[in-house]
């Protein structure tokens, strides 16, 4: 391929990514709302549209029209910059998530990742923690107490789940020896999966993935009841929908990277034996991605609607005194896999 | 030193909170799939029962007569103001009338009181409830507007009659 060709398919990756995402992500909200009235025994929006779903775009347009109020006590280019950086962020971390094997387009050999890079999981580690400098600018630069709170809530949040999310990950990386998330993917071929592999690996990952984005049983950021909506109090309008649309991306990412390191990726068990045609193997690796994605993305939902929210220090102590240990456990486990089974 | 105690102390299962986690997804899981309370409003309706109080509406006999005889207690005992009778006098068996039988709807506070104290059974709340006016004078209810056939009634008037 010539330097022309990969721009060019990089930009249509790009261009059809993003419009991905941003779709998923205003599905997910409406989603989300229906999931949560099924869980109540309420239907849920079902007015605007067929069964209401043209409720996002409806949700969208009301708040393009809504004031954008900026407090006088406020730090201006700050609390400009933060909503922007969350949604950076959330979504320049889909770029590494390979969402299909590759694929052969008008006779080109078509990776169907955004950039492969062969360090990926340590661009997306970087990335995700440089989410919630978006959340602490905004706690920060509202110049409110309850916004301060949460951004300091979230920071210290992020450092104490990031250490067993690094932990879990490592487990990953022992058994894939390579950073590249095609490569842990290939390795997970079969029913080979890592949540099968080392389930204690899995368990602290989702539960760091879980406050990580900031999600209901760790929500402690934005806790309504204590801090009136946290680090977005401040907040109105697109700027407010950007932390909004943000927090569902991010979601999407993390769902992403638990399909992509703990649950084979787009990998169908055994589909190469099935004897399929080259098109329709792709088709149904992607379509496979697609559905364990959305699995996952509805397991996150459903927690939010079961689970009460934790005490602050109550979640400091399980990120530490639990999380912790145990992901240096699933290592020691890895390890011992490795040693024994030659994997 | 007294120890202090849980009312009920957590077992091990109970400790490594996973158990009650599925648990609590389990219930949730089930919820989903019970069938829901809500009404889709303005195609399907609530139909109240015998208690509710809605509108207050004059009873009227199977003949056409009301069967208020303009005492006007139903106006005295308004603590919101909204009822004004005129009485007058017909050559019928039951003497006296109401000329004029004015309810102002946006007065009454569907306290029920004007039920409770008629003599007659006359003024009895009915299940409607769908009251929205686009300007003042559309929400003061006239004889014409207020009288309703007994038969339509007979859930409230029963309700009533097994109270008292």
């Amino acid at each position: 391929m010539s330097i022309l060709e990969i721009i060019l398919f990089s930009l249509a990756k790009l261009l059809i990514v993003v419009t991905v995402m941003l779709l998923t992500v205003s599905y997910l909200v409406y989603f989300e709302r229906r999931v949560s009235a099924w869980a109540q025994n309420r239907l849920g929006p079902n007015r605007v549209g067929w069964e209401g779903v043209l409720q996002p775009f409806a949700d969208v347009l009301k708040l393009l029209l809504k004031e954008d109020i900026v407090p006088s006590m406020a730090n201006k280019p700050l609390h400009t910059l933060a909503p922007i950086l969350a949604l950076f962020v959330a979504f320049t971390t889909y770029a590494v998530i390979p969402f299909g094997p590759n694929a052969n387009i008008f006779g080109y050999n078509v990776p169907l990742v955004v950039a492969d890079v062969n360090m990926g999981i340590l661009y997306v580690l970087a990335l995700t923690s440089l989410g919630v400098y978006a959340i602490t600018f905004a706690g920060w630069s509202s110049g409110s107490k309850y916004s301060l709170l949460g951004g300091i809530r979230s920071a210290a949040q992020m450092i104490s789940y990031e250490i067993s999310m690094g932990f879990s990950i490592g487990g990953v990386l022992l058994l894939s020896q390579s950073l590249r998330p095609e490569a842990i993917v290939a390795g997970q071929a079969g029913w080979m999966w890592n949540a099968i592999v080392q389930p204690i690996g899995f368990i602290t990952f989702v539960v760091a993935a879980f406050a990580e984005t900031n999600r209901l049983p760790f929500d402690l950021p934005e806790a309504e009841p204590e801090l009136v909506g946290g680090f977005h109090t401040e907040y109105s309008s697109m700027k407010f929908a950007g932390f909004f649309l943000a927090e569902y991306a991010n979601m999407i990412v993390a769902a992403a990277l638990i399909v992509t390191l703990y649950l084979g990726g787009w990998q169908f068990p055994y589909l190469e034996t099935f004897g399929l045609s080259h098109t329709l193997y792709v088709i149904v690796s992607v379509l496979t991605f697609v559905v364990k994605e959305v699995l996952v993305l509805f397991f996150f939902l459903w927690v939010r609607w079961s689970l009460p929210r934790f005490r602050y220090d109550q979640l400091m102590d399980l990120g530490w005194k639990v999380m912790f240990p145990l992901s240096l456990l699933n290592i020691i486990w890895v390890a011992v896999l490795i040693m024994v089974f030659n994997l | 030193m007294a120890v202090k105690r849980r009312l009920k102390d957590l077992t091990f299962w109970e400790k490594i909170y996973i158990p009650e986690i599925v648990k609590g997804l389990k219930l949730t899981l089930e919820n989903m799939f019970k069938p829901k309370f809500t009404l889709k409003y303005p195609e399907e309706k609530f139909i109240p029962g015998g208690s509710y109080r809605g509108r207050p509406v004059l009873a009227q006999e199977e003949n056409g007569e009301e069967r208020c005889v303009a005492c006007g207690l139903c106006s005295r005992v308004c603590p919101a103001l909204a009822i004004e009778v005129q009485a007058a006098e017909t050559e019928r068996e039951k003497e006296r009338y109401p000329e004029k039988f004015e309810i102002n709807m946006i007065r009454c506070i569907f306290c029920g009181f004007c039920e409770e104290v008629c003599p007659e059974e006359a003024i009895v709340m009915s299940k409607d409830y769908e009251l929205a006016f686009t300007n003042r004078e559309d929400a003061i209810y006239g004889k014409d507007k207020l009288l309703v056939p007994v038969s339509q009634l007979q859930d409230r008037i029963e309700f009533l009659r097994s109270y008292k």
